[in-house]
Protein backbone atom coordinates (compact mmCIF):
# COMPACT_ATOMS: atom_id res chain seq x y z
CA UNK A 1 0.00 0.00 0.00
CA UNK A 2 1.26 3.66 -0.93
CA UNK A 3 0.07 7.11 0.24
CA UNK A 4 0.99 10.22 -1.59
CA UNK A 5 -0.13 13.44 -0.12
CA UNK A 6 0.92 17.28 0.77
CA UNK A 7 3.22 18.32 3.86
CA UNK A 8 2.02 20.16 6.33
CA UNK A 9 5.48 20.93 8.23
CA UNK A 10 6.03 21.33 12.04
CA UNK A 11 8.61 21.55 15.09
CA UNK A 12 9.28 19.15 17.80
CA UNK A 13 6.62 18.63 21.06
CA UNK A 14 3.16 19.38 19.69
CA UNK A 15 1.07 18.77 22.07
CA UNK A 16 -2.45 17.43 22.24
CA UNK A 17 -3.64 20.57 23.74
CA UNK A 18 -2.55 22.48 20.47
CA UNK A 19 -4.00 19.52 18.38
CA UNK A 20 -7.41 19.06 19.93
CA UNK A 21 -8.05 21.81 22.76
CA UNK A 22 -9.23 20.80 26.37
CA UNK A 23 -11.77 22.63 26.20
CA UNK A 24 -13.53 20.42 23.19
CA UNK A 25 -12.83 17.45 24.73
CA UNK A 26 -16.33 17.11 27.19
CA UNK A 27 -18.21 18.36 24.37
CA UNK A 28 -17.86 17.39 21.00
CA UNK A 29 -18.43 13.93 20.25
CA UNK A 30 -19.03 13.60 16.55
CA UNK A 31 -15.54 13.43 14.06
CA UNK A 32 -16.62 15.72 11.33
CA UNK A 33 -16.86 18.52 14.01
CA UNK A 34 -13.69 17.29 15.73
CA UNK A 35 -11.81 17.99 12.26
CA UNK A 36 -12.84 21.75 12.51
CA UNK A 37 -10.92 22.02 15.58
CA UNK A 38 -7.58 19.76 14.60
CA UNK A 39 -4.63 21.82 15.38
CA UNK A 40 -6.85 25.09 15.97
CA UNK A 41 -4.03 26.71 18.91
CA UNK A 42 -1.07 26.01 16.81
CA UNK A 43 -1.61 26.63 13.10
CA UNK A 44 -5.57 27.76 12.63
CA UNK A 45 -4.92 27.88 8.65
CA UNK A 46 -4.66 24.10 8.91
CA UNK A 47 -8.72 22.98 9.44
CA UNK A 48 -9.45 25.33 6.19
CA UNK A 49 -7.05 24.67 3.74
CA UNK A 50 -5.96 20.44 4.71
CA UNK A 51 -7.32 18.11 2.17
CA UNK A 52 -7.77 14.44 2.21
CA UNK A 53 -4.39 12.82 1.95
CA UNK A 54 -2.34 15.01 3.68
CA UNK A 55 0.57 13.76 5.75
CA UNK A 56 2.14 16.30 8.46
CA UNK A 57 5.71 15.68 9.03
CA UNK A 58 6.85 16.81 12.66
CA UNK A 59 9.75 16.88 14.91
CA UNK A 60 10.30 14.79 17.92
CA UNK A 61 8.02 13.68 20.41
CA UNK A 62 4.86 14.46 18.61
CA UNK A 63 1.53 14.08 20.43
CA UNK A 64 2.69 14.58 23.79
CA UNK A 65 0.68 15.66 27.21
CA UNK A 66 -3.08 14.66 27.63
CA UNK A 67 -3.86 11.31 26.69
CA UNK A 68 -6.94 12.39 24.60
CA UNK A 69 -7.64 9.73 21.46
CA UNK A 70 -9.10 13.12 19.82
CA UNK A 71 -5.94 14.69 18.61
CA UNK A 72 -5.05 11.14 16.80
CA UNK A 73 -9.41 11.36 15.35
CA UNK A 74 -9.27 14.85 14.54
CA UNK A 75 -6.51 14.34 12.01
CA UNK A 76 -7.65 11.43 10.69
CA UNK A 77 -11.21 12.91 10.16
CA UNK A 78 -9.69 16.31 8.97
CA UNK A 79 -8.38 14.12 6.16
CA UNK A 80 -4.58 13.35 6.74
CA UNK A 81 -3.31 9.92 5.76
CA UNK A 82 -0.14 10.09 7.73
CA UNK A 83 1.71 11.71 10.48
CA UNK A 84 5.68 11.34 9.74
CA UNK A 85 7.78 12.66 12.96
CA UNK A 86 11.05 12.05 14.46
CA UNK A 87 9.62 10.36 17.64
CA UNK A 88 5.79 10.72 18.62
CA UNK A 89 4.35 10.39 21.99
CA UNK A 90 3.63 6.58 23.40
CA UNK A 91 0.06 7.42 24.02
CA UNK A 92 -0.62 9.43 20.49
CA UNK A 93 1.71 6.67 19.04
CA UNK A 94 -1.27 3.91 20.04
CA UNK A 95 -4.20 6.33 19.84
CA UNK A 96 -3.01 6.75 16.13
CA UNK A 97 -3.00 3.13 15.30
CA UNK A 98 -5.75 2.39 17.58
CA UNK A 99 -7.94 5.34 15.15
CA UNK A 100 -6.89 3.58 11.80
CA UNK A 101 -3.77 6.70 11.46
CA UNK A 102 -0.57 5.95 10.06
CA UNK A 103 2.01 7.57 12.51
CA UNK A 104 5.52 6.70 10.57
CA UNK A 105 8.92 7.24 12.72
CA UNK A 106 12.05 8.54 10.82
CA UNK A 107 14.44 11.48 11.98
CA UNK A 108 15.76 12.81 8.59
CA UNK A 109 12.52 13.79 6.50
CA UNK A 110 11.65 16.91 8.39
CA UNK A 111 14.72 18.33 7.74
CA UNK A 112 14.36 17.63 3.70
CA UNK A 113 11.04 18.98 3.17
CA UNK A 114 9.47 22.33 3.25
CA UNK A 115 5.32 23.09 3.65
CA UNK A 116 3.25 21.62 0.30
CA UNK A 117 6.35 19.46 -0.87
CA UNK A 118 4.85 15.66 -1.95
CA UNK A 119 5.56 12.94 0.01
CA UNK A 120 5.30 9.35 -0.77
CA UNK A 121 5.43 6.49 1.82
CA UNK A 122 5.71 2.50 0.74
CA UNK A 123 3.50 1.18 3.86
CA UNK A 124 5.04 -2.42 2.50
CA UNK A 125 8.78 -2.12 1.87
CA UNK A 126 8.64 0.84 4.98
CA UNK A 127 10.11 3.67 2.44
CA UNK A 128 9.82 7.70 2.33
CA UNK A 129 9.81 9.21 -0.80
CA UNK A 130 11.40 12.80 -0.46
CA UNK A 131 12.70 14.66 -3.86
CA UNK A 132 13.55 11.07 -5.11
CA UNK A 133 15.37 10.15 -1.86
CA UNK A 134 14.28 6.88 -0.72
CA UNK A 135 13.93 7.06 3.17
CA UNK A 136 13.83 3.69 5.46
CA UNK A 137 10.80 2.94 7.91
CA UNK A 138 10.45 -0.02 9.98
CA UNK A 139 7.79 -1.22 8.93
CA UNK A 140 4.74 -2.04 11.01
CA UNK A 141 4.26 -5.69 11.82
CA UNK A 142 0.85 -7.64 9.98
CA UNK A 143 -0.98 -7.56 13.44
CA UNK A 144 -0.53 -3.73 13.78
CA UNK A 145 -0.91 -2.57 9.77
CA UNK A 146 -4.35 -4.58 9.95
CA UNK A 147 -5.88 -2.96 12.81
CA UNK A 148 -4.96 0.79 10.68
CA UNK A 149 -6.42 -0.59 8.08
CA UNK A 150 -9.52 -1.88 9.35
CA UNK A 151 -10.09 1.27 10.69
CA UNK A 152 -8.93 1.14 13.75
CA UNK A 153 -9.11 -1.05 16.75
CA UNK A 154 -12.69 -1.13 17.51
CA UNK A 155 -13.84 -2.14 13.81
CA UNK A 156 -10.62 -4.46 13.97
CA UNK A 157 -11.80 -6.42 17.08
CA UNK A 158 -15.62 -6.16 15.60
CA UNK A 159 -14.27 -7.73 12.65
CA UNK A 160 -12.05 -10.76 14.14
CA UNK A 161 -14.56 -11.64 16.51
CA UNK A 162 -16.79 -12.27 13.57
CA UNK A 163 -14.15 -14.21 12.19
CA UNK A 164 -14.15 -16.48 15.01
CA UNK A 165 -18.06 -17.42 15.40
CA UNK A 166 -17.97 -18.26 11.64
CA UNK B 1 21.89 -10.21 34.97
CA UNK B 2 19.54 -8.30 37.57
CA UNK B 3 16.06 -7.06 36.81
CA UNK B 4 14.51 -3.57 36.98
CA UNK B 5 11.08 -2.57 38.67
CA UNK B 6 8.77 -3.58 35.60
CA UNK B 7 10.82 -6.12 34.36
CA UNK B 8 10.39 -7.84 37.91
CA UNK B 9 6.96 -7.07 37.84
CA UNK B 10 5.90 -8.53 34.87
CA UNK B 11 7.72 -11.35 35.55
CA UNK B 12 6.01 -11.79 38.91
CA UNK B 13 2.51 -11.57 36.75
CA UNK B 14 3.11 -13.41 33.94
CA UNK B 15 5.24 -17.10 35.95
CA UNK B 16 8.31 -16.26 33.61
CA UNK B 17 11.06 -14.10 32.83
CA UNK B 18 10.14 -10.72 31.02
CA UNK B 19 12.74 -8.61 29.72
CA UNK B 20 12.53 -5.00 28.55
CA UNK B 21 11.33 -4.70 24.73
CA UNK B 22 8.95 -7.58 25.10
CA UNK B 23 5.50 -7.24 23.87
CA UNK B 24 3.06 -8.94 26.62
CA UNK B 25 -0.78 -9.48 26.98
CA UNK B 26 -1.74 -8.37 30.12
CA UNK B 27 -5.42 -8.41 32.20
CA UNK B 28 -4.61 -4.66 34.50
CA UNK B 29 -5.72 -4.92 37.99
CA UNK B 30 -7.97 -1.91 37.23
CA UNK B 31 -8.66 0.39 34.61
CA UNK B 32 -9.62 3.70 35.12
CA UNK B 33 -11.74 6.49 33.44
CA UNK B 34 -12.74 9.66 34.42
CA UNK B 35 -16.20 12.17 32.37
CA UNK B 36 -14.34 10.64 29.48
CA UNK B 37 -16.34 7.10 30.31
CA UNK B 38 -19.18 8.92 28.19
CA UNK B 39 -17.17 8.29 25.12
CA UNK B 40 -16.12 4.90 26.07
CA UNK B 41 -19.13 3.98 26.30
CA UNK B 42 -20.26 4.60 22.79
CA UNK B 43 -16.65 2.76 21.69
CA UNK B 44 -18.08 -0.02 23.97
CA UNK B 45 -21.54 -0.43 22.47
CA UNK B 46 -19.98 -0.32 18.84
CA UNK B 47 -18.21 -3.26 19.64
CA UNK B 48 -21.11 -5.11 20.29
CA UNK B 49 -20.53 -6.58 22.92
CA UNK B 50 -23.61 -6.81 25.77
CA UNK B 51 -21.58 -6.81 29.65
CA UNK B 52 -18.44 -5.63 30.79
CA UNK B 53 -15.86 -9.25 30.82
CA UNK B 54 -15.04 -7.92 34.59
CA UNK B 55 -17.11 -5.90 36.48
CA UNK B 56 -14.68 -5.41 39.00
CA UNK B 57 -11.75 -4.15 36.63
CA UNK B 58 -13.17 -0.75 35.70
CA UNK B 59 -13.01 2.54 38.36
CA UNK B 60 -14.80 5.34 36.95
CA UNK B 61 -14.15 8.91 39.07
CA UNK B 62 -15.96 12.09 37.76
CA UNK B 63 -13.60 14.89 38.32
CA UNK B 64 -12.62 16.54 35.61
CA UNK B 65 -15.78 18.97 35.03
CA UNK B 66 -17.32 18.48 38.42
CA UNK B 67 -20.18 19.69 38.39
CA UNK B 68 -21.30 19.93 35.51
CA UNK B 69 -21.20 23.36 34.44
CA UNK B 70 -23.08 22.93 30.77
CA UNK B 71 -25.86 20.52 29.84
CA UNK B 72 -23.41 18.57 27.46
CA UNK B 73 -21.26 17.76 30.47
CA UNK B 74 -24.99 17.38 32.80
CA UNK B 75 -25.71 14.57 29.95
CA UNK B 76 -22.45 12.91 30.25
CA UNK B 77 -22.48 12.24 33.71
CA UNK B 78 -25.80 10.86 33.18
CA UNK B 79 -24.93 8.54 31.11
CA UNK B 80 -21.99 7.24 33.02
CA UNK B 81 -24.17 7.14 36.20
CA UNK B 82 -27.04 4.65 34.53
CA UNK B 83 -24.26 2.47 32.41
CA UNK B 84 -22.54 1.73 35.77
CA UNK B 85 -26.02 0.81 37.41
CA UNK B 86 -26.58 -1.07 33.99
CA UNK B 87 -23.24 -2.92 33.78
CA UNK B 88 -23.49 -3.31 37.50
CA UNK B 89 -19.83 -1.94 38.46
CA UNK B 90 -18.37 -1.69 41.73
CA UNK B 91 -16.16 0.84 41.62
CA UNK B 92 -17.96 4.50 40.90
CA UNK B 93 -17.31 7.21 42.52
CA UNK B 94 -19.60 10.37 41.66
CA UNK B 95 -18.56 14.00 40.93
CA UNK B 96 -16.98 15.35 44.78
CA UNK B 97 -15.23 12.56 45.82
CA UNK B 98 -11.86 14.11 44.09
CA UNK B 99 -9.24 13.70 41.22
CA UNK B 100 -9.22 10.35 39.56
CA UNK B 101 -5.64 9.86 40.33
CA UNK B 102 -5.58 10.40 44.69
CA UNK B 103 -9.50 9.12 44.60
CA UNK B 104 -7.96 5.55 43.00
CA UNK B 105 -4.47 5.68 45.80
CA UNK B 106 -6.70 6.74 49.01
CA UNK B 107 -9.22 3.61 47.76
CA UNK B 108 -5.90 1.03 47.42
CA UNK B 109 -6.55 0.22 44.01
CA UNK B 110 -2.79 0.49 43.39
CA UNK B 111 -0.51 -1.30 45.25
CA UNK B 112 2.61 -2.79 45.44
CA UNK B 113 3.30 -5.37 42.25
CA UNK B 114 -0.13 -4.52 40.68
CA UNK B 115 -0.89 -3.41 37.06
CA UNK B 116 -3.08 0.08 36.63
CA UNK B 117 -4.35 0.99 33.55
CA UNK B 118 -6.26 4.16 32.77
CA UNK B 119 -7.58 6.42 29.92
CA UNK B 120 -5.33 9.41 31.49
CA UNK B 121 -1.53 10.01 30.74
CA UNK B 122 -0.92 11.18 34.49
CA UNK B 123 -2.05 7.54 35.42
CA UNK B 124 1.52 7.06 35.35
CA UNK B 125 1.05 8.75 39.42
CA UNK B 126 0.53 5.01 40.70
CA UNK B 127 4.25 4.26 40.57
CA UNK B 128 4.73 5.98 43.52
CA UNK B 129 2.79 2.68 45.57
CA UNK B 130 4.78 0.32 44.00
CA UNK B 131 2.44 -0.40 40.92
CA UNK B 132 3.48 -0.47 37.33
CA UNK B 133 0.07 2.05 35.92
CA UNK B 134 0.17 3.64 32.47
CA UNK B 135 -2.13 6.02 30.37
CA UNK B 136 -4.17 4.08 27.01
CA UNK B 137 -6.57 4.97 24.87
CA UNK B 138 -10.68 5.72 25.27
CA UNK B 139 -10.56 2.51 22.71
CA UNK B 140 -8.14 0.53 24.77
CA UNK B 141 -10.51 0.74 27.64
CA UNK B 142 -13.04 -0.40 25.70
CA UNK B 143 -11.53 -3.26 24.46
CA UNK B 144 -10.32 -3.82 28.12
CA UNK B 145 -13.98 -3.90 29.12
CA UNK B 146 -14.61 -6.12 26.02
CA UNK B 147 -12.10 -8.92 26.65
CA UNK B 148 -10.15 -7.89 29.97
CA UNK B 149 -6.75 -7.64 28.52
CA UNK B 150 -4.71 -5.21 26.60
CA UNK B 151 -1.13 -6.03 24.92
CA UNK B 152 1.82 -3.53 26.04
CA UNK B 153 5.40 -3.31 25.35
CA UNK B 154 7.79 -3.85 28.19
CA UNK B 155 10.03 -0.88 28.74
CA UNK B 156 13.36 0.03 29.06
CA UNK B 157 14.03 2.18 32.32
CA UNK B 158 16.15 5.00 33.42
CA UNK B 159 17.29 5.27 36.97
CA UNK B 160 17.50 8.52 38.87
CA UNK B 161 19.85 8.03 42.16
CA UNK B 162 18.77 11.41 44.28
CA UNK B 163 20.57 12.24 46.86
CA UNK B 164 21.14 15.33 49.18
CA UNK B 165 18.87 17.04 51.23
CA UNK B 166 15.84 19.85 49.94
CA UNK B 167 16.95 23.68 50.49
CA UNK B 168 13.77 25.13 52.33
CA UNK B 169 11.06 25.72 50.64
CA UNK B 170 12.22 23.41 47.48
CA UNK B 171 9.82 20.66 47.10
CA UNK B 172 9.16 17.38 44.90
CA UNK B 173 8.27 19.31 42.43
CA UNK B 174 11.17 21.33 41.80
CA UNK B 175 12.95 18.92 41.30
CA UNK B 176 10.44 16.91 38.77
CA UNK B 177 10.91 20.47 37.50
CA UNK B 178 14.66 20.37 37.14
CA UNK B 179 14.81 16.43 36.11
CA UNK B 180 12.34 17.76 33.07
CA UNK B 181 14.08 20.65 32.04
CA UNK B 182 17.37 18.24 32.08
CA UNK B 183 16.62 15.59 29.77
CA UNK B 184 13.67 17.48 27.90
CA UNK B 185 10.11 16.71 27.42
CA UNK B 186 10.92 13.62 25.41
CA UNK B 187 13.78 12.65 27.31
CA UNK B 188 12.20 9.33 28.71
CA UNK B 189 9.94 9.05 26.28
CA UNK B 190 8.87 5.08 26.14
CA UNK B 191 10.80 4.27 29.27
CA UNK B 192 9.99 3.76 32.45
CA UNK B 193 11.78 5.59 35.35
CA UNK B 194 13.05 4.52 38.65
CA UNK B 195 13.15 7.80 41.54
CA UNK B 196 15.60 5.91 43.83
CA UNK B 197 18.04 6.97 46.61
CA UNK B 198 18.07 8.33 50.36
CA UNK B 199 15.57 11.69 48.78
CA UNK B 200 12.99 9.87 47.52
CA UNK B 201 13.45 7.06 50.50
CA UNK B 202 12.75 10.49 52.83
CA UNK B 203 10.16 11.38 51.00
CA UNK B 204 6.27 10.83 52.05
CA UNK B 205 4.10 9.09 49.54
CA UNK B 206 2.37 12.09 48.31
CA UNK B 207 5.69 13.93 47.50
CA UNK B 208 6.78 10.42 45.75
CA UNK B 209 2.86 11.13 43.89
CA UNK B 210 4.24 14.29 42.94
CA UNK B 211 7.07 12.91 40.54
CA UNK B 212 5.72 9.99 39.29
CA UNK B 213 2.61 12.14 37.96
CA UNK B 214 4.88 14.59 36.82
CA UNK B 215 7.24 11.62 35.11
CA UNK B 216 4.76 11.59 31.52
CA UNK B 217 5.79 15.02 31.24
CA UNK B 218 9.34 13.35 30.59
CA UNK B 219 7.84 11.34 27.99
CA UNK B 220 7.48 8.13 30.46
CA UNK B 221 5.66 4.80 30.47
CA UNK B 222 5.97 4.67 34.12
CA UNK B 223 7.53 6.40 37.46
CA UNK B 224 8.21 4.07 40.06
CA UNK B 225 9.38 4.10 43.47
CA UNK B 226 9.60 1.15 45.43
CA UNK B 227 7.46 0.68 48.00
CA UNK B 228 8.03 0.99 52.15
CA UNK B 229 6.62 0.85 55.20
CA UNK B 230 5.14 4.36 54.10
CA UNK B 231 3.48 2.39 51.24
CA UNK B 232 2.22 -0.12 53.60
CA UNK B 233 1.00 2.75 56.52
CA UNK B 234 -0.60 4.90 53.31
CA UNK B 235 -2.48 1.39 52.53
CA UNK B 236 -3.46 0.73 55.58
CA UNK B 237 -1.84 -2.99 55.60
CA UNK B 238 0.95 -4.42 57.48
CA UNK B 239 3.14 -6.04 55.30
CA UNK B 240 4.65 -4.97 52.10
CA UNK B 241 6.44 -7.06 49.72
CA UNK B 242 9.15 -4.06 47.82
CA UNK B 243 10.42 -4.53 44.61
CA UNK B 244 13.73 -4.61 44.97
CA UNK B 245 15.14 -3.09 41.52
CA UNK B 246 18.57 -5.11 41.24
CA UNK B 247 21.12 -1.93 40.50
CA UNK B 248 23.06 -4.26 37.95
CA UNK B 249 20.15 -4.71 35.80
CA UNK B 250 20.47 -3.22 32.14
CA UNK B 251 19.46 0.35 33.04
CA UNK B 252 19.31 2.40 29.97
CA UNK B 253 20.80 5.04 32.02
CA UNK B 254 21.98 5.74 35.85
CA UNK B 255 21.71 9.68 36.58
CA UNK B 256 22.79 11.11 39.70
CA UNK B 257 20.67 14.01 41.26
CA UNK B 258 22.00 15.91 44.13
CA UNK B 259 18.91 17.67 45.30
CA UNK B 260 20.76 19.60 47.56
CA UNK B 261 22.11 21.88 44.98
CA UNK B 262 18.35 22.65 43.02
CA UNK B 263 16.44 26.04 43.99
CA UNK B 264 13.06 26.81 43.27
CA UNK B 265 12.25 26.41 39.85
CA UNK B 266 9.37 27.36 37.02
CA UNK B 267 8.39 25.92 33.71
CA UNK B 268 8.27 28.80 31.06
CA UNK B 269 5.22 28.74 28.68
CA UNK B 270 4.53 27.01 26.38
CA UNK B 271 6.46 23.11 27.56
CA UNK B 272 7.20 22.03 30.64
CA UNK B 273 10.81 21.40 29.69
CA UNK B 274 11.36 25.34 29.37
CA UNK B 275 12.57 25.48 33.13
CA UNK B 276 14.45 27.88 35.09
CA UNK B 277 15.73 29.04 38.06
CA UNK B 278 12.71 31.30 40.00
CA UNK B 279 15.14 33.73 40.46
CA UNK B 280 15.73 34.31 36.41
CA UNK B 281 11.86 35.50 36.30
CA UNK B 282 11.14 36.84 39.28
CA UNK B 283 8.70 40.06 38.97
CA UNK B 284 6.45 38.92 36.53
CA UNK B 285 3.29 39.75 36.87
CA UNK B 286 0.93 37.62 37.56
CA UNK B 287 -3.36 37.75 37.32
CA UNK B 288 -3.47 34.08 38.94
CA UNK B 289 -2.75 31.77 41.14
CA UNK B 290 -4.12 27.81 40.91
CA UNK B 291 -3.29 25.69 43.72
CA UNK B 292 -4.46 21.38 43.17
CA UNK B 293 -4.37 19.37 40.82
CA UNK B 294 -3.17 15.73 40.49
CA UNK B 295 0.66 16.79 41.55
CA UNK B 296 -0.02 19.41 43.69
CA UNK B 297 -3.40 19.11 45.66
CA UNK B 298 -2.54 16.91 48.63
CA UNK B 299 -2.15 17.93 52.28
CA UNK B 300 1.23 18.89 52.32
CA UNK B 301 1.34 20.98 49.23
CA UNK B 302 -1.62 23.18 50.99
CA UNK B 303 -0.23 22.76 54.39
CA UNK B 304 3.06 24.34 53.12
CA UNK B 305 1.06 27.47 51.53
CA UNK B 306 -0.34 28.54 54.38
CA UNK B 307 2.62 28.60 56.46
CA UNK B 308 3.71 30.63 53.88
CA UNK B 309 0.03 32.72 53.47
CA UNK B 310 -0.56 32.74 57.17
CA UNK B 311 -1.35 35.75 58.80
CA UNK B 312 -0.72 37.67 55.50
CA UNK B 313 -3.31 38.86 52.52
CA UNK B 314 -3.36 37.59 48.78
CA UNK B 315 -2.28 40.59 46.41
CA UNK B 316 -5.15 42.36 45.18
CA UNK B 317 -4.33 42.05 42.01
CA UNK B 318 -4.38 38.57 41.89
CA UNK B 319 -7.00 35.93 41.89
CA UNK B 320 -6.08 33.09 44.15
CA UNK B 321 -7.60 29.35 43.36
CA UNK B 322 -7.58 26.76 45.10
CA UNK B 323 -8.56 22.85 44.68
CA UNK B 324 -8.24 20.30 46.84
CA UNK B 325 -7.20 16.86 45.20
CA UNK B 326 -9.97 14.62 46.88
CA UNK B 327 -12.90 14.80 49.94
CA UNK B 328 -10.13 13.04 52.06
CA UNK B 329 -8.01 15.92 51.52
CA UNK B 330 -10.62 18.44 51.93
CA UNK B 331 -11.50 16.98 55.40
CA UNK B 332 -7.95 17.39 56.82
CA UNK B 333 -7.49 20.82 55.33
CA UNK B 334 -10.65 21.67 57.18
CA UNK B 335 -9.53 19.53 60.70
CA UNK B 336 -5.91 20.90 60.67
CA UNK B 337 -6.83 24.76 60.05
CA UNK B 338 -5.42 24.74 56.76
CA UNK B 339 -8.56 25.24 55.36
CA UNK B 340 -9.23 28.89 57.70
CA UNK B 341 -5.50 30.33 57.10
CA UNK B 342 -6.04 29.71 53.62
CA UNK B 343 -9.92 31.52 53.67
CA UNK B 344 -8.73 34.63 55.48
CA UNK B 345 -5.84 35.26 53.50
CA UNK B 346 -7.88 35.77 50.15
CA UNK B 347 -7.72 32.46 48.61
CA UNK B 348 -10.87 31.27 47.00
CA UNK B 349 -11.52 27.56 48.03
CA UNK B 350 -13.14 25.34 45.63
CA UNK B 351 -14.28 22.25 45.48
CA UNK B 352 -12.39 18.39 44.53
CA UNK B 353 -11.78 17.95 41.10
CA UNK B 354 -9.58 18.75 38.68
CA UNK B 355 -10.58 22.71 38.29
CA UNK B 356 -9.19 24.63 35.40
CA UNK B 357 -6.08 21.91 34.94
CA UNK B 358 -7.76 21.33 31.57
CA UNK B 359 -9.59 24.42 30.28
CA UNK B 360 -12.93 22.67 30.18
CA UNK B 361 -14.55 24.97 32.48
CA UNK B 362 -13.64 27.19 36.27
CA UNK B 363 -11.05 29.37 36.14
CA UNK B 364 -10.36 30.54 32.70
CA UNK B 365 -8.16 33.35 31.74
CA UNK B 366 -8.79 36.39 30.16
CA UNK B 367 -6.33 37.54 26.66
CA UNK B 368 -3.28 38.44 28.29
CA UNK B 369 -3.21 37.16 31.55
CA UNK B 370 -0.81 34.97 33.02
CA UNK B 371 -1.36 32.17 35.77
CA UNK B 372 0.99 30.67 38.19
CA UNK B 373 0.07 26.78 38.56
CA UNK B 374 1.10 24.45 40.35
CA UNK B 375 -0.60 21.99 38.21
CA UNK B 376 1.88 19.36 35.39
CA UNK B 377 1.24 21.52 32.09
CA UNK B 378 1.87 24.86 30.32
CA UNK B 379 0.76 24.06 27.09
CA UNK B 380 -0.52 27.25 24.68
CA UNK B 381 -4.32 27.17 25.73
CA UNK B 382 -3.79 24.07 28.23
CA UNK B 383 -6.51 26.59 30.74
CA UNK B 384 -8.89 27.31 27.88
CA UNK B 385 -7.68 30.81 26.76
CA UNK B 386 -4.37 30.39 23.54
CA UNK B 387 -4.01 34.01 24.32
CA UNK B 388 -3.03 33.72 27.83
CA UNK B 389 0.37 32.00 29.59
CA UNK B 390 1.14 29.65 32.40
CA UNK B 391 3.97 29.03 34.31
CA UNK B 392 4.15 25.89 36.24
CA UNK B 393 5.95 25.63 40.13
CA UNK B 394 5.90 24.29 44.04
CA UNK B 395 2.98 25.13 46.13
CA UNK B 396 5.69 27.36 48.19
CA UNK B 397 6.29 29.43 45.35
CA UNK B 398 2.75 29.83 44.01
CA UNK B 399 2.08 31.25 47.92
CA UNK B 400 4.65 33.55 48.02
CA UNK B 401 3.84 35.14 44.49
CA UNK B 402 0.03 34.81 45.59
CA UNK B 403 1.18 37.31 48.30
CA UNK B 404 3.38 40.02 46.14
CA UNK B 405 1.25 39.80 42.87
CA UNK B 406 4.87 38.98 40.98
CA UNK B 407 6.65 35.65 40.70
CA UNK B 408 8.87 35.27 43.93
CA UNK B 409 11.23 33.05 45.40
CA UNK B 410 9.63 31.43 48.31
CA UNK B 411 13.19 31.38 50.60
CA UNK B 412 12.57 35.19 50.56
CA UNK B 413 9.56 34.53 52.68
CA UNK B 414 11.98 33.65 55.40
CA UNK B 415 14.12 36.16 55.27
Amino acid sequence: MRIKGRVWKYGDNVNTDVIFPGKYTYSIFDEGEMAKHALEDLDPSFSKDVKAGDIIVAGKNFGCGSSREQAAICLKAAGVSAVVAKSFARIFFRNAINAGLWAITNDKVQDMVEKWDTVEIDLEKGEIIVCDRRLRFQPYPEQIKKIIEAGGLIPYIKSSTKRRRQ
Amino acid sequence: MGKTAVEKIFSKRLSRDIAAGEIVVVKPDFVLSHDNTAAIIDHFRELGVKQIENPEQPVIILDHTVPASTSKYANNHKKIREFVVEQKLSHFFDIGEGICHQVLAEQGFAVPWSIVLGADSHTTTYGALGAFSTGIGRKEVAAIWATGELWLRVPETIRFVITGRFQPYVLPKDLALYIIGKIGADGALYKSVEFTGETVENMSIASRMTLSNMSVEMGAKNGFCDADEKTASFLGIDRITPILPDPDADYEQVIDIDASTIPPMVAKPHTVDNVSPVDDVEGIKIDQVFFGTCTNGRVEDFEIAARILRGKKVARSVRVLAFPASRKVLLELVKRGIYETLVESGVVMMNPGCGPCLGAHEGVLADGELCLSTANRNFKGRMGNPESSIYLASPATAAASAITGVITNPQEMRR
